[in-house]
């Protein structure tokens, strides 16, 4: 018998501590499959980041050094910088990347670091319990917008993806979705892309990737599957909006 | 013998950092050590090295973090308020045992204060400047070749302990030039750095972090990083005393402000008057026996500062009650450095 599916190498046999119905533990996959497929891992240095994605060393198999909250890019640029022969990743949260870690993602993305930026956008703080984060939709309830975000007062939500790939150090930008079948095959294609960029040494690569948080949306796993897959993405449009090869 | 050259002292920094074997410089520019951006941002990238103008502190700080985290050697340098920003990342490196050289060429606060020579940020390098309750070794050059020297010192030390160090200075020592000896890094045995990341290859997989959630687990760490502090004041108090042997009154003071005391205790002598200095070089470990010991002897210090009082607490500390503790401060500003004259006027009144 021929076995067709089993557990990526770069990723643990354990259970995550990930809600039922959350997106981490499937773009965990994605990004590990990624690893494999290029036989990076044993050569990967991962940069953990502050909030629900923090225990990244639990779930994957390779070394990680912990950022602080918002400074994954920086730590990464001092990583790759000091070892340029390692292969290296942040994964992080939008209140770590998109609030207290912006300047770091732009000038990281603007200086063309050779590293790979997983961003994962639940439109909330997750681990601190459902705040309203730079990336909550307008008019969104969360806990510290009980009214809705109030666009005139809370500003607009953040497009990540699009922002980033106005810069020239980016060689590549893509916001992906994991709500449904297609979107997840989509996605493991273009985090391939991305990694296989910094591979071939191309520079900075960034995956935006839209995730559900039913227990902070106050929804049951489909429901939030569902939202993902309509209100999320009417406003964060999925697609490449950046890419150096077809420049 | 090395030929004597003729430099700044946030030159000396540079050099001796590139001696040490340091390629990785992080930064970002503030008055008044710009020499040392500048410097390796010139001879970084000709020695196969990296030179970041980060976009701010917390990024640099963190940058270090990271190449650290490799098991490079690296630096970042700032002054005061720059040294503020980074003193998160400095909490987080010294809860994940990180090495990495801090240089802090001080200026006057708080807030924008001034550019001028300041020691106000004593609390700041020797209490734990960030959160979570942790030290860093803290050393305080007095001259150009201390700049190097203890430089130098700082990186083996860093390694040695695992843990952040830090040279504390000012522009006094920092934009002065004077005659410096470079010379070869000394020929300390430094641990093996097992414990770095660099991809797991076929090995166990490494984390470098400082999260620690399970029951007990950061009551551990705590303790573990106290023992360090305490191994630290058993094995690297490191102090210079001059003329104490029959001194009546003996100055503290440390940094730029000890210079300015040793010529005021030549005058003081000259006219008679016993008095000595004990320069404390590490501050943390402050060497505490030497003041201990000190006051076997001299019932009587002066403490001399650039600000309102902060190293005498710990001079106090360190004596109990066994001699009479004097203080006279200048807080930091433009005009407000002591000159020798105002110091043997300050001797006077307490011999």
């Amino acid at each position: 018998m021929q076995q067709v599916f089993k557990r990526p190498v770069s990723l643990k046999d354990v259970q995550t501590h990930f809600c039922p119905g959350c997106h981490h533990g499937t773009i965990h996959r994605l990004v590990a499959e990624a690893l494999d497929e290029y036989g990076v891992q044993q050569r990967t240095i991962g940069v953990a980041s502050v909030g629900c994605s923090v225990f990244l060393y639990g779930y994957f198999d390779i070394d990680v050094v912990e950022a602080p909250h918002g400074r994954a890019a920086a730590v990464a640029t001092g990583v790759k910088r000091a070892r340029p022969d390692s292969f290296v990743f942040t994964y992080q949260g939008d209140g770590d990347l998109a609030a207290i870690g912006t300047a770091e993602i732009i000038h990281a993305a603007n200086r063309g670091e050779d590293i790979c930026v997983i961003f994962v956008n639940n439109t909330t703080y997750g681990m601190t319990g459902g705040q309203m984060a730079p990336t909550t939709l307008v008019g969104q309830k969360t806990s510290t917008s009980p009214y809705g975000r109030n666009q005139s007062k809370d500003g607009a939500p953040i497009r990540m993806a699009e922002l980033l790939a106005q810069l020239k150090g980016v060689a590549f930008s893509a916001r992906v979705a994991v709500n449904s079948p297609k979107n997840l095959m989509d996605a493991k294609k273009q985090i391939k892309k991305a990694f296989r960029y910094q591979v071939e040494g191309k520079g900075f690569s960034f995956i935006e990737a839209l995730s559900a948080c039913p227990t902070n949306w106050g929804m049951n796993p489909l429901q939030a599957n569902e939202r993902v897959g309509s209100e999320m993405t009417d406003y964060f449009k999925l697609g490449v909006f950046k890419n150096v090869e077809n420049l | 013998m090395s030929k004597r050259l003729f430099v700044k002292g946030n030159e000396a920094v540079a050099m001796a950092a590139i001696e040490a074997g340091c390629r990785y410089y992080f930064g970002y520019p503030i008055t008044p050590q710009s020499d040392i951006p500048e410097y390796l941002s010139r001879e970084l990238p000709r020695l196969g090295g990296e030179f970041i103008q980060a976009e701010s502190e917390i990024a640099s700080i963190n940058m270090l973090l990271g190449a650290s985290a490799t098991g490079v050697r690296a630096m970042t340098s700032s002054s005061s308020p720059g040294i503020s920003l980074k003193q998160e990342g400095i909490s987080y490196m010294a809860g994940s045992e990180l090495p990495g050289v801090i240089v802090n060429i001080s200026r006057s606060g708080p807030g924008l204060g001034g550019i001028d020579a300041s020691q106000a940020d004593y609390f700041q390098a020797v209490k734990g400047g960030g959160h979570g309750g942790y030290h860093i070794i803290v050393l305080a050059p007095s001259s150009v070749q201390e700049m190097y020297d203890l430089t130098l010192l700082a990186f083996d030390l860093a390694d040695i302990y695992r843990m952040p160090a830090m040279i504390l200075a000012d522009s006094v020592v920092g934009q002065m030039k004077e005659a410096l000896v470079p010379h070869g890094r000394p020929d300390t045995l430094l641990p093996a750095k097992d414990w770095v990341v660099r991809g797991k290859g076929d090995g166990e997989q490494r984390v470098v972090k400082s999260l620690y959630l399970g029951d007990g687990e950061l009551e551990a760490h705590n303790w573990k990083l106290h023992a360090k502090y305490r191994e630290l004041k058993e094995k690297e108090e490191r102090w210079e005393e001059f003329e104490t042997e029959d001194a009546e009154l003996v100055i503290a003071a440390f940094g730029s402000t000890a210079r300015i005391a040793k010529t005021a205790i030549m005058m003081a002598r000259e006219a008679g008057l016993k008095v000595g200095l004990l320069r404390p070089i590490t501050l943390f470990p402050f060497p505490e026996r030497a003041f201990a010991a000190l006051t076997q002897r001299c019932k009587r210090i002066l403490d001399v500062e650039l600000n309102t009082g902060q190293m005498i607490e710990d001079v106090r500390l360190s004596i109990a009650r066994d001699a009479d503790v004097f203080f006279y401060g200048r807080p930091p500003g433009a005009g407000s450095l002591p000159t020798p004259e105002e110091l043997l006027e300050q001797i006077r009144k307490y011999c």
